[in-house]
């Protein structure tokens, strides 16, 4: 009986969802990229010693925090690609400009407080035997501070994985999107929504065990 | 060596140095005492700028250290510092740590780098020690890496900043061993310690400092046994 069950609804979903679950991974993974180079930029702007750099960047990072990731993929979709500058925009490259811009304000605050916590003596020593400012950043802050950003830099690919979930209202074909199309015709509503959360759960458990492993390498 | 002239430093509206007047001569190794809070330290930091002066004048080698123009990278190279708390870089070995700075900003080779940074450790007998990482040293071994590291650009001047204070009492000896030959062999030294002991046997100059100001210098004889100020006698009767 559990083979005629698993045969049936559950398992002929997947093939359909697969392609969901690509597009879902590849939104996160390119989004996430670009995502880490922003937040490396604005993490580094809030930084600063100049006082316009760092209010330009607080102001990204607290405008993008203080809203729904669902407006603002509204909002870069429909608002400022169709309506402002009438650009046809495909829905996956707004999918990954909306998780880049999204996830780039968190890890803005991942880099920043990484960096911050390097213990200031780490900078004076530098200082101290001549090094320049770029110098002490490259050899001795950064390396220190990286290794205390992989932890919550996990952490945010595994909720920027989830946030591409809403990207079905911009009709981006992700995991949910297809879920949806599938049981609009099959009426297997129950079996495939079971599948959609296994399936994420299939890349977010393994990834949370991963990086508890690494976090107690690393010892952070 | 290092002139001083008029020395301010404010923090915000604090006025933490008030007008420091100090000439340290060449080989001359001159210890700087006083109660927490007197502006010792920071005094020791504005001889290699890591506190900006606020003003006055800073002379090392020749060089004023307030002149904008002044490459303060190159002129730090020069004034070697060792902190209280060490801070070895501990993603580096010891080795590492030692010739990281002669490779980027000496431009000396990773073998010419090597090969200073081993006798130096041997200096400080630490030489079984160069492939560990700080993490597996004790206080004492920490300090004295920081030390070679310091001595590894060739520095003019060597400012020390309490470096004893955050040692276990067993292990203040071997560290202060160090220094001693250091300054046996001819090193311009400048010391805030709480190491009275080390000040008197040392030093041949014992600066004593409060409330921002130098209040009282002098051989350290002198100073130690026969104080003038009131405010240096009241210090020395709570330490001593």
């Amino acid at each position: 009986m559990l083979d005629a069950l698993m045969d049936s609804a559950y398992i002929k979903s997947l093939p359909f969802l697969w392609d969901g679950l690509k597009v879902t991974v590849g939104i996160t993974a390119v989004g996430l990229f670009f995502g880490i180079i922003i937040g490396a930029i604005a993490g580094l702007g809030k930084l600063s010693k100049s006082r316009i750099i760092r209010a330009i960047w607080t102001v990204y990072v607290e405008v993008v925090r203080g809203t729904p990731i669902l407006a603002q993929a509204l909002f870069l979709y429909f608002g400022i690609s169709e309506d402002l500058i009438g650009l046809n925009l495909d829905s996956f490259t707004a999918g990954v400009i909306a998780i880049a811009v999204n996830a780039g304000a968190y890890i803005a605050e991942i880099v920043r407080g990484a960096v911050y916590s390097i213990d200031k003596g780490q900078h004076e020593a530098g200082r101290s035997l001549g090094l320049s400012q770029k110098q002490t950043m490259r050899y001795i802050i950064w390396p220190q501070a990286f290794k205390r950003m992989i932890p919550p830099l996990g952490n945010q690919f595994v909720i920027s994985l989830k946030d591409t979930s809403v990207f079905s209202v911009i009709a981006v074909h992700d995991l949910v999107y297809k879920a949806k199309q599938y049981y609009n015709i099959t009426f297997e509503v129950f079996e495939t929504l079971v599948m959609v959360c296994l399936l994420y759960l299939c890349i977010t458990i393994p990834t949370a065990l991963y990086l508890r492993r690494l976090e107690r390498k690393l010892d952070v | 060596m290092i002139s001083v002239k008029n020395l301010h430093k404010y923090f915000g509206d604090l006025e933490v140095l008030k007008g420091i007047d100090a000439e340290i001569k060449e080989q001359e190794v001159v210890c700087v005492i006083g109660p927490s809070g007197s502006g010792k330290s920071t005094f020791l930091r504005c001889l290699n700028l890591l506190e900006e002066v606020t003003s006055g004048q800073v002379t090392i080698d020749g060089e004023d250290l307030t002149d904008p123009s002044t490459d303060i990278n190159k002129l730090r190279t020069k004034v070697g510092m060792v902190f209280q708390h060490f801070n070895l870089f501990p993603h580096k070995s010891v080795l590492e740590n030692i010739t990281l700075a002669p490779i980027k900003v000496k431009g000396l080779s990773q073998q010419e780098a090597k090969d200073a940074a081993l006798s130096l450790l041997d200096k400080v007998g630490l030489a079984d020690k160069a492939d560990v990482y700080p993490d597996s040293l004790s206080g004492g071994q920490k300090q004295r890496v920081a030390i070679a590291r310091a001595l590894a650009m060739n520095p003019k001047v060597m400012l020390f900043d309490e470096p004893t204070s955050a040692l276990d009492p067993e292990l203040v000896g071997d560290v202060l061993q160090v220094m001693k030959d250091l300054a046996k062999e001819g090193m311009t030294m400048v010391v805030v310690t709480h190491e009275m002991g080390f000040a008197k046997e040392v030093g041949d100059r014992v600066i004593f400092m409060d409330e921002g100001i130098i209040q009282e210098e002098g051989d350290p004889e002198q100073v130690f046994d026969n104080p003038q100020n009131p405010r240096t006698q009241s210090f020395l009767s709570k330490i001593l």
